[in-house]
């Protein structure tokens, strides 16, 4: 066996224009950190860890047969469950939120296991009941999504609970959920509204209402998004240029490694950037979108389908919170913040859709 | 299901799927279009206008730390307020050589060791790049020296800041507390609290008593001030203000006089009185001795002073009156009779023979009444009056520990108060259930005996016998006790008056109440224990004397406090309530070390009553040394 058929046999399972649109994100990630961090290595160099640690994980995944990938469905989700209850009953408690579960020497947070374990499991469900799916399954299917979920929103961490949500919601949607009942269910979720409103936490329902008028809260949450508006908007149509970014040197932006990190970008490279950066992101969705189209099964489809929208989602919300139309829920910009246990999820899920890409010439209809 | 069917019904699935999937991929490109147009407006169309902003800038965002609120006594004499006064401040960032600064600056000013010694604990515990104080207080003259001589001290400046003071100092300070400086347990309780924001800027936060307890409403809201700064941080023109709110002015129950009246009447004593009003729960005086001085913690306490207060062995740190737990001793014998009459395990005219000691059915092991030979024939009328310990142990084990305990509970036993201070501590309130929990051993009748006389497993607060003392006064109805009487707001002329309601009614028996409160006013007369302290009072005291044992006596061995190392000797309690008829106080007093509830705690609650029903200052003290009581408990 020659080198380079030994170098195509390490990438056979990975999807390439996937890839290229990841490493160009990741590259980017990397320029803004070394700017965000002041000019210092030592985020850049974590962040180059975090992600060489999920490229590890993600290839792994991307080797991993379908029908593998299949049965690790509800053994993630059971683990997710009972670590999610394990939070709720000996969590440590840190900013009033009780997210963190100690095991040994880790601290881990459980709520971003279930990122990739909803979906999963609403996806396998839906695969085991093709042949006779009644409006029954997607009840079931729904509770799947929504006892994790009340458990999230419980500690509080309304962002994830959202997020998660959105993609257990995207797996109903794929699956072929009538429009009656999504009408339905908007028009009570909207019913339900007020109800849901008295059940925030105080600080939560500050967040929300302090979106409507930033200036309301100067001092606390509503500086992040007036300075991080003010990023963006200076940096106009080109930019201030690279590593000249005034709000991000001279201390204004907040959080500005992680989840504010889109300002940072926005203020250095302008509108023009903006373009690129969301080129990127549309064809990293795109490729996304073609290898759900093609992939063989129904669970296979629906996965790709969920772990597509939601990175859509995902940036979607990010910005918009940075930009100041959406409330600050706490949610990083995906494969850019910095962050090891985003990195690891995100491309968890991305070793998912390679493998669906890859090995579905395997599964003959 | 034929081959065909399922084919089609598979073609079907995946039309309709893609269908879903191209609905998708609009529902993304909306999203992107969202961003795009709020992209292109923010970074095109407003791109001025946030330049400007981000140049001109840099927008500072200032905060205008609130006044923080008075604590007023009920007649409005000052306990607790802030004043304006010079500081010197060293920024440690732009200061090179910090020793060398300090000692340069000690020839302009007074510099002290503990200033020093203070300076390096500030410098330790920062947060982020303050400045941190050196000096507080500064002279007018020190403050022109510095003035002349700035120039040679780049980073060092005077401000003139607000101070918190407390008038009464050590008087008040288990009451009133003190606020410290925020640390970094402080920082993230705010945190957690999402209160971070209203305190950016604010050095100080109530650690302790009532400045603890109403930290919300002391504070105030801090206002911002959006100024223009130049590249210099300096500030150049000011955009918008939004003013500080003051914090709310507390108005307490507590009679200022009265509690300094009570701390001097304790003399050398250490110990805790409590004075509540019966018929609405406020408390009137409050003190927990010996107190300490609150300023020393405002600023981070040196730490000298800090191993003299914390080492002390008169625990001045510790708030007795909220947390000392101690048996009741006979204190609780009024109460065992209420519940005596209520169970019907006694009638009041059923009289016992004390031959001096008690023993359970079969057993040789003898519970000796204090006096030995014993009180002759007693009912419940003159077991209140000479306190006599057989009396209750008899009673206590014909009426069950299950008795006791439920009917000693509602009285506030074993609970805390809920006064609005916090670190409360409950009290021991034994059960049965509680054995078991605590030792993994069940319930003797000999466990019952002792509690009959308020010693064994049972233990009280000052707090709580107090509450128990009011309610029995109030005839079985209880109020929360509350420090604060009356919230006054900063910003409008709304006062908020606390709201008093009862918590509960015990619905007592009248017949019951009138026999129990008078044996406790006979307990004053001729005879009674505290006979000494109540005479020539022109009003009725009804009360009870009490003795809490600190060591164990062996069987047979006779107490002698003169043989007794002065620590070791009983604690004494008084609790009381006058007029006997139509209470308007009710108060214990609890002597550390005292000896008898009447030689040593009856004179301190009749000096307090004086001046509460009379307005009488009592004089000058004599030394309070153990007088001969011819009573004892």
């Amino acid at each position: 066996m020659t080198k380079r058929q030994l170098w195509l046999r390490f990438i056979a399972h990975i999807d390439r224009p996937l890839m290229l649109g990841i490493g160009l994100l990741m590259l980017t990630s990397l320029l803004i950190l070394y700017s965000a961090g002041d000019g210092g290595w030592s985020r850049v160099l974590g962040q180059g860890v975090n992600i060489l640690a999920a490229l590890v994980c993600m290839w792994l995944i991307a080797n991993l047969p379908l029908h593998y990938l299949m049965r690790t469905a509800v053994p993630i989700y059971l683990l997710g469950m009972a670590l999610l209850i394990g939070v709720a009953l000996f969590g440590e408690i840190s900013h009033g939120a009780r997210r963190w579960l100690h095991i040994g020497v880790a601290t881990i947070q459980p709520s971003e296991l279930m990122k990739i374990g909803v979906p999963l499991m609403m996806a396998w469900y839906f695969e085991k009941n093709e042949a006779t799916l009644t409006l029954k399954n997607y009840f079931i299917a729904a509770l799947l999504l929504l006892v994790p979920v009340a458990l999230i929103a419980r500690q509080p961490d309304l962002g994830t609970a959202i997020l998660i949500s959105a993609s257990g919601f995207y797996v109903l949607f794929l699956a072929g959920l009538s429009w009656r009942v999504m009408g339905i269910m908007l028009v009570s979720a909207l019913a339900s509204a007020p109800v849901l409103w008295s059940m925030l936490h105080d600080y939560q329902r500050h967040r929300i209402l302090m979106l409507f008028d930033p200036s309301q809260d100067a001092l606390g949450k509503g500086y992040h998004t007036i300075q991080s508006m003010i990023a963006v908007g200076s940096g106009g149509i080109l930019g201030k240029g690279y590593l000249n970014g005034t709000q991000t040197h001279l201390d204004f932006l907040p959080e500005r490694t992680t989840d504010f990190i889109f300002a940072v970008y926005s203020e250095e490279f302008g509108l023009l950037g903006n373009l690129i950066l969301l080129s990127l992101y549309m064809f990293v969705i795109g490729r996304g979108f073609i290898i759900t189209a093609n992939a063989s099964t129904y669970f296979t489809r629906l996965m790709a389908g969920s772990i597509t929208l939601t990175f859509a989602t995902y940036a979607f919300v990010n910005m918009g919170m940075v930009s100041g139309i959406l409330p600050v829920v706490g949610v990083p910009l995906p494969l850019i913040s910095y962050g090891g246990t985003s990195m690891l999820t995100l491309l968890l899920g991305f070793g998912m859709l390679m493998s669906i890409e890859t090995h579905k010439k395997l599964v003959k209809t | 299901m034929s081959k065909y069917v399922e084919l089609k019904n598979h073609q079907r699935e995946i039309f309709y799927f893609r269908l879903r999937l191209v609905i998708s991929i609009g529902f993304v490109l909306v999203l992107l279009g969202i961003l795009l147009v709020r992209l292109v407006y923010l970074q095109a169309v407003r791109h001025d206008y946030y330049q400007t902003l981000a140049e001109s800038n840099r927008i500072s965002i200032v905060p205008i730390v609130p006044n923080r609120g008075l604590i007023l006594d009920r007649n409005g004499v000052v306990l607790a307020h802030n004043y304006s006064s010079y500081t010197l401040e060293i920024n440690s960032s732009k200061t090179a050589n910090l020793e060398a600064t300090i000692n340069e600056l000690s020839t302009l000013v007074n510099i002290t060791p503990k200033d020093r010694k203070r300076f390096k604990k500030l410098l330790t515990e920062r947060r982020n790049s303050e400045t941190l104080m050196i000096r507080n207080r500064l002279t007018d003259e020190e403050v022109a020296r510095f003035a002349a001589q700035q120039y040679r001290f780049p980073g060092v400046e005077i401000k003139a800041r607000l101070f918190r003071d407390y008038p009464y100092s050590d008087k008040t300070a288990h009451l009133i507390g003190y606020i410290g400086r925020i640390n970094q347990t402080d920082v993230d309780q705010l945190e957690e609290n999402d209160l971070a924001a209203n305190y950016r800027g604010s050095d100080y936060i109530g650690k302790t008593g009532l400045e603890q307890s109403y930290e919300s409403e002391l504070h105030g809201t801090t206002g911002v001030e959006q100024v223009e700064v130049d590249s210099g941080g300096r500030a150049v023109r000011m955009l918008s203000r939004t003013p500080p709110a003051s914090g709310n002015t507390l108005v307490l129950s507590v009679d200022a006089k009265l509690q300094e009246i009570a701390e001097q009447s304790f003399g050398n004593y250490r110990g805790a009185l409590v004075a509540i009003d019966p018929n609405n729960g406020e408390v009137l005086a409050f003190v927990s001795k010996p107190g300490y001085d609150p300023s020393l913690f405002i600023d981070g306490i040196d730490p000298q002073s800090w191993d003299e207060l914390n080492n002390s062995p008169d625990v001045p740190l510790n708030n007795r009156a909220l947390r000392g737990q101690y048996p009741a001793g006979s204190t609780v014998k009024p109460f065992m009779a209420m519940a005596g009459l209520y169970y019907k395990i006694r009638s009041p005219d059923r009289t016992i023979s004390d031959p001096g000691y008690f023993n359970l059915p079969g057993s040789s092991h003898q519970y000796r009444d204090w006096k030995q030979g014993g009180h002759g024939s007693v009912d419940m009328f003159k077991s209140i009056v000479v306190s006599c310990d057989t009396y209750y142990y008899g009673l206590a084990t014909e009426m069950g520990i299950d008795n006791i305990f439920n009917f000693l509970s509602r009285f506030g036993f074993g609970k805390k108060t809920g006064i609005d201070l916090e670190g409360e501590t409950s009290g021991l309130l034994p059960s049965q259930e509680w054995k078991m929990r605590r030792y993994k051993e069940k319930w003797y009748a000999g466990d019952t005996v002792s509690v009959g006389i308020g010693q064994g497993y049972s233990l009280v607060t000052p707090m709580q016998l107090a509450y128990a003392t009011a309610t029995l006064a109030n005839n079985g109805i209880g109020y929360k006790p509350h420090l604060v009487r009356e919230v006054r707001s900063s910003r409008s002329n709304e006062n908020r008056l606390i709201e008093v309601k009862p918590e509960i009614d015990m619905k007592l028996d009248p017949a019951h109440l009138d026999l129990v409160k008078r044996a406790m006013a006979a307990v004053t007369q001729p005879g009674g224990t505290a006979a000494q302290a109540a005479a020539g009072a022109p009003y009725h005291i009804a009360g009870k004397t009490g003795t809490a044992q600190v060591i164990a006596m062996k069987q047979g061995e006779k107490y002698d406090a003169s043989k007794i190392d002065e620590r070791h000797r009983d604690h004494a309690w008084f609790i009381a309530f006058a007029p006997a008829e139509q209470p308007k106080i009710a108060l214990v007093v609890l002597a550390e070390n005292g000896g008898h509830g009447g030689g040593t705690a009856a004179p301190i609650a009749r000096k307090v009553m004086d001046y509460y029903l009379l307005g009488k200052v009592p004089q000058p003290l004599p030394d309070a040394t153990e007088s001969e009581a011819d009573q004892h408990d």
